[in-house]
């Protein structure tokens, strides 16, 4: 079997996990508000940044396909979309149970949770579409390209969505606002889910680069040659 | 006028003369909106302050179900015989094309609005207490905010396999920003706008408009050379 250089980052991006992990639950005192409850941010916000990092880079290589037609880039653009899509739904799955103990409720109508499931929705609307398109794979890139594009609108709405309006999910963080033992749980989760989140990209991109091979109309056969008489 | 102009015309023209030919699509999609409009006063009861609340969301649901019908079928007639492949062949901008369609969807969502509303603040006995002028501007600028996005998203899915359920997989995520702002807005104009929150949804749905118009705009081509 042949070895992959990405590999060797997915597993610095586990060992870095773990670590985050036991600095996470072990290290850091529990919260002087929430307690223990609190430990949930050290998956959830890492999920929240990587989610949008890796889609907003998925936008920028389908923009990059529809300018060059550059194959790699609709690889590159499967596996964001799919890592993306992935990410998003763990950061809407842990808010949800960290919202139990601290908001009393599983699901509000905030305009974050809203505009969170509006983004998982689109994005799983362009997965579908592009498996649903089983036509010329160039084709299909193009339109799974548009469409990446097109849902790339609602990531700033989600981003902003908390200064926008009024909202119960609090602003984005500032390195200031926390103390550093929580700061560093936060950076270290957060580069474990960045490189595990590059380690995946990269398989699927090359799963993608596969199926379109594949899927590919084989070459013409050589012309006949006439031969003089 | 400028030739691209020109172009915006002539299709937006055609597309709506093609409507008005054949009128039972677009009586199909109001009739289509109506029927939802009573099973939502159906299925919220006979309290009077209930159904005013939701008029204006239930108004807004029964034309963005609408929109998904009516803009499946705008391409699914181009589709029939060729049509788009002799409209691409002619010297016409992509962008015009998409232009053209998409001003004459809005158009005729804007047909099923003005139909529609009058009808939804009887059965719901909404008090309108808002002008006529903020209900109209509100219903174009939302009719425009799901014509846009539902247009290119409907070229989009006319190659994919499913492509009726498609669209609407794709189309009522990206629209529930001009949704939200369209239904209330339209609320707070038939209720009342004590607490000035007209202008906030305003500024949403024109920032929609404006996003999408643009960029629909500029990606419709590479989704045109494809079809």
């Amino acid at each position: 079997m042949k070895f992959h250089w990405e590999h060797i980052v997915g597993l610095l991006g586990l060992a870095v996990l773990v670590y985050g992990q036991y600095f996470g639950l072990f290290v850091v005192p529990p919260d002087s508000h929430m307690g223990d409850v609190a430990r949930i941010l050290f998956v959830h916000v890492p999920a929240a940044w990587n989610a949008f990092f890796v889609l907003t880079i998925g936008g920028v290589f389908a923009l990059l396909y529809l300018l060059t037609g550059a194959k790699r880039f609709d690889h590159l653009l499967e596996g964001c979309l799919e890592v993306g899509t992935l990410l998003t739904f763990m950061l809407i799955l842990q808010g949800s149970i960290f919202a139990k103990p601290t908001w009393g409720v599983w699901w509000t109508w905030d305009p974050r949770l809203v505009s969170s499931a509006v983004m998982l929705a689109i994005y799983v609307g362009v997965l579908v579409l592009r498996r649903t398109l089983n036509t010329d794979p160039t084709v299909r890139a193009t339109l799974t390209s548009v469409a990446a594009v097109l849902a790339s609108v609602t990531l700033p709405v989600n981003y902003f969505s908390v200064q926008i309006w009024r909202s119960m999910h609090q602003i984005q963080t500032a390195p200031t606002d926390i103390d550093s033992p929580l700061k560093m749980a936060w950076r270290i989760n957060a580069i474990a889910f960045l490189l595990i989140a590059f380690w995946l990209v990269a398989r699927r991109s090359r799963i993608a680069k596969a199926r379109f091979e594949a899927m590919e109309a084989p070459p013409l056969p050589p012309a006949p040659t006439v031969e003089a008489s | 006028m400028s030739s691209f102009l020109r172009q915006i015309f002539a299709i937006a023209l055609k597309d709506i003369r093609i409507e008005l030919r054949s009128p039972i699509r677009l009586f199909g999609v109001f009739f289509f909106a109506l029927g939802l409009v009573f099973m939502v006063a159906f299925a919220a009861g006979s309290t009077i302050r209930v159904l005013q609340q939701i008029a204006g969301g239930t108004l807004w649901l029964g034309i963005l179900l609408t929109s998904s019908r009516a803009l499946d079928q705008s391409f699914s007639i181009e589709l029939d015989e060729g049509a788009l492949e002799e409209l691409v062949l002619w010297p016409v901008e992509p962008a015009a094309i998409f232009y053209g369609k998409a001003i004459a969807n809005t158009m005729m969502l804007s047909i099923v609005a003005a139909t529609l509303t009058p009808l939804v603040i009887a059965i719901f006995d909404a008090p309108a207490l808002g002008s006529i002028a903020e209900l109209a501007g509100f219903m174009l600028l939302g009719c425009a905010a799901l014509a846009a996005p539902g247009t290119l998203l409907a070229a989009l899915t006319s190659k994919a396999k499913g492509s009726s359920v498609l669209l609407p997989l794709l189309f009522f995520p990206l629209v529930v920003p001009a949704l939200m702002a369209a239904a209330r807005g339209t609320t707070v104009i038939l209720e009342g706008d004590p607490m000035g929150q007209l202008n906030g949804w305003l500024a949403v749905l024109v920032a929609f408009n404006a996003i999408h118009w643009s960029v629909s705009g500029l990606l419709f081509r590479y989704v045109v050379e494809e079809l």
